[in-house]
């Protein structure tokens, strides 16, 4: 059976990553993007470059008939949607009695009704085909909280109770839902913090370093893949023994 | 459309997406006790009816349907409507 993937937020990044790793294992990828078509349309080409299948496809995943038009044209240009990963996120960080109420919902709706949206335009064919692989990225801030960040972990926590209930409404027919919470790991969003923060921030990690894109993305190639078949409703921490 | 037809359509539905037996589909089987359908199931099947007959079922409605025959009256209603 053909698999086809559509990976939110992957003109750059974890989700970027994501994609490459997917389209390598011969998956074909539908690599969204908000507003960087630039960006998707490289890394469309450096799949196609490796052999690989991909379409970029632009949608705002916090907009209901934007995501529905982009999983149409997903199914009309690769086939029916087998592996959905909900990697878009944005942050705006701010402790919560400077945050403005903007900012509380244009996170929670980026990061949480996004992963809403698109599981529910995914899982009609999923239930229909009785496969199907969710894999939602969630944040080590979502597991143990971060100063300046509630917005943020509210958003990643709420992807790990939306992926436990999801493995359960969805397990019996052979669709697994999973969560992955990375750490630190460089891409635009930790480089954003400044390096004294990014230094600190090791100096905490079991490992001694942040993590690379990739170590995010084959833990959800694996996921996605026939070993990881009895895993599901769980949350994958990849932070390098961050929050031990 | 005949009410016969509905209920052929009905029955060929149960069959192609819910996987029933279909010896064991009458107008009187109750989706959960006789023919353990589970609530997803009744969803799936909503969706099926949805696209099929092109009828839009609201959640109200959907909720008090417990046999086959009942489903198939309520897609006839729709379609009169």
């Amino acid at each position: 059976m053909e698999e086809v993937a559509v990976v939110t937020g992957a003109s750059r990044g974890i989700g970027r990553a994501i994609a490459v790793h997917l389209a390598r294992e011969g998956v074909a990828v539908a690599v969204n993007y908000a507003s960087s078509s630039g960006k998707a349309d490289e890394v469309v080409a450096e799949i196609e470059g490796s052999g690989g299948t991909a379409i970029a496809v632009q949608a705002d995943v916090s907009d209901e008939a934007a995501v529905a038009a982009m999983f149409d044209r997903v199914a009309e240009e690769l086939g029916p949607v087998t592996i959905l990963v909900n990697n878009a996120g944005i942050t705006d960080d701010g402790l919560v009695l400077r945050m403005g109420t903007d900012q509380w919902d244009r996170v929670i709706s980026t990061n949480l009704r996004s992963v809403y949206l698109c599981t529910k335009a995914a899982l009609r064919g999923m239930v229909r085909a009785k496969h199907g692989r969710i894999i939602n990225i969630s944040s080590v801030s979502g597991v143990s909280g971060n100063p300046g960040q509630a917005n943020y972990a509210a958003s990643k926590a709420g992807i790990i109770g939306f992926t436990k209930s999801m493995a359960k409404e969805v397990g019996s027919r052979g669709i697994t839902v999973n969560a992955v919470a990375p750490g630190f790991i460089e891409t635009d969003m930790t480089e954003a913090l400044g390096e004294d923060a990014t230094g600190r921030a090791a100096g905490q990690i079991s490992l001694g370093r942040l993590g690379t894109p990739e170590e995010v993305a084959s833990v959800v190639g694996y996921l996605a893949s026939d070993g990881a078949s009895y895993i599901t409703g769980q949350t994958i921490v990849v932070d390098g023994g961050l929050a031990l | 459309m005949e009410r016969s037809e509905i209920e052929a359509k009905m029955k060929e539905l149960l069959v192609e997406e819910l996987g029933l037996d279909e010896d064991k589909i009458a107008n009187d089987s109750r989706f959960e006790e006789d023919l353990e359908v589970d609530s997803l199931g009744v969803v799936e099947l909503l969706m099926a009816l949805e696209d099929n007959f092109g009828v839009q079922i609201p959640d109200e409605e959907a909720e008090q349907l417990t046999t086959v025959g009942e489903a198939v009256d309520l897609v006839q209603k729709k379609l009169d409507g």
